[in-house]
């Protein structure tokens, strides 16, 4: 992170970021989602204009970066072994509220192998590990705020809820922008998946746009012949207000 | 009708769930060899500037338990005030401060220790100067879109005091929230989700 400043022909931009809506994010208290009941604020929140802290950001360099860190299916396996499962590429953009790709943005992924099963001590679904998927992936956008990852299809898994709920295939991702302000985890899920609508978690959304906006569409033109189907993922960050006029404030 | 505006909104948050270490800090949740060091764990080297702290943080639930399955990153200003990013235009950072790190809470004990530098002062965006200050980010199972939140220090009190976001909240009890109190080079930061005491957060 020493050397994190962006290549130099990308003047960063400095304006406040737009509002978050509210009510297209999933509130904090869902008790269909029990485990929300105990860790959601109750008080509202204090509103704030963006001040330095948050309309800056960390970014990091390409230099953090291993060859095979966007590579699920290879990153954990031994040498010559791959992950089994439903192999897939899962590509797209990351753009901001005013559709403009965001450069130079750290993505990171973790997923279940193809039974569902996480790699985690605290994981008791009885489907196997896969001794060559560990489940985490990473990577940076591109100029453009293009990324791809090259993975396995997940698969869905029952987890301590209800009596008897299972999340849908899904991959968890971690994004950075270029200021803290949009900072977001979230999750994508895939095309077609009858467990999405069903699921207490995905439920926490109430905009029924917004559960689609976080699902993957299965892209035959993308596929990768004889190796790779493909989804395509876009992920929108809050924008932030160009300044078309300055407005300098004094002290500044 | 007239012309659309165009504009795309935001992706919804989802929980980071109780599995978020396999992705974040893979090496402490035991899958090694993939990425070389866990990120966000080392901010600080031998030759950053400025007073050298430690932070304990805990996130505790509406039951006064600890949460051990928290993810915590914090975001500063170096030791001059001035942040390690692009789109801090007041000058270059101290090269040798990462200003993020990033921590899960101990599985056991629910407490995560940053090893950090005091921040510097930064202005507000009328010019006034807010408190040293650390931004706190805070996502974990049952929590369904990232806490934003802020860490004052407990030996700061005359520059807390004229603080321009402090000062912006209404009930003057709850501004304690917010300021860690200080046990020789450890500050002690307890974050309440619920309760009498819970932590102010911010929508900003
Ligand atoms: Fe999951």
């Amino acid at each position: 992170m020493t050397n994190s400043r962006s290549p130099a022909n990308r003047t960063p931009e400095i304006g406040s970021f737009f509002p978050r809506d509210r009510n297209w994010h999933p509130p904090a208290f869902t008790p269909a989602y029990k485990t929300s009941v105990l860790r959601s604020p109750q008080r509202p929140l204090l509103s704030l204009d963006n001040t330095l802290s948050e309309l800056t950001g960390p970014v990091f360099g390409q230099s953090i970066l291993g060859e095979l860190d966007n590579d699920l299916i290879h990153n954990f396996a031994g040498p010559g072994e791959s992950a089994i499962g439903s192999r897939i590429l899962v590509y797209g953009r990351l753009l901001d509220e005013r559709g403009i790709g965001v450069a130079g943005a750290l993505l990171e992924v973790w997923q279940a192998n193809a039974g569902g099963r996480y790699r985690h001590k605290k994981e008791t679904y009885r489907a196997p590990l896969d001794p060559n998927f560990g489940g985490c992936g990473r990577a940076i956008t591109g100029e453009d705020g293009s990324y791809c990852f090259r993975t396995i299809q997940p698969g869905p898994y029952p987890w301590p809820n209800g009596p008897n709920d299972w999340r849908p295939a899904h991959i968890h991702f971690s994004i950075f922008g270029h200021g803290f302000a949009q900072r977001l985890i979230t999750q994508m899920y895939f095309e077609g998946d009858p467990m999405i609508w069903r699921c207490p978690i995905v439920r926490t959304i109430n905009d029924r746009r917004a559960i689609e906006g976080l699902t993957a569409a299965l892209d035959m033109e993308a596929t990768i012949p004889m190796d790779a189907r493909a989804y395509k993922f876009d992920i929108v960050l809050r924008g932030r207000r160009s300044t078309l006029f300055e407005n300098r404030i004094e002290g500044n | 009708m007239v012309q659309a505006l165009g504009r795309l909104k935001e992706s919804a948050s989802q929980t980071a769930g109780p599995y978020v270490h396999i992705g974040l800090t893979p090496n402490f949740a035991g899958i090694s060899g993939v990425y070389e060091c866990d990120l966000g764990t080392a901010m600080v080297n031998d030759k950053t500037r400025g007073e050298r702290i430690r932070v304990n943080i805990r996130v505790i639930d509406g039951a006064g338990s600890p949460l051990n399955d928290a993810l915590v990153e914090i975001w500063q200003a170096d030791a001059a005030g001035i942040y390690n990013s692009p789109s801090d235009l007041r000058g270059s950072a101290d090269p040798n401060f990462t200003g993020w790190g990033r921590l899960p809470t101990d599985m056991t004990t629910g407490e995560c220790l940053f090893e950090t530098i005091k921040p510097g002062r930064v202005p507000f965006f009328d010019g006034r100067k807010m408190a040293p200050h650390l931004t706190v980010w805070i996502v974990a199972r049952g929590i369904n879109i990232g806490l934003h939140t802020r860490m004052y220090f407990g030996d700061e009190e005359t520059a807390n005091a004229e603080d321009p976001v402090l000062m912006r909240i209404e009930q003057k009890e709850r501004v304690s929230t917010l300021v860690a109190p200080r046990d020789g080079d450890i500050y002690k930061f307890d974050i309440h989700l619920q309760g009498i005491n819970e932590t102010v957060f911010f929508d900003i």
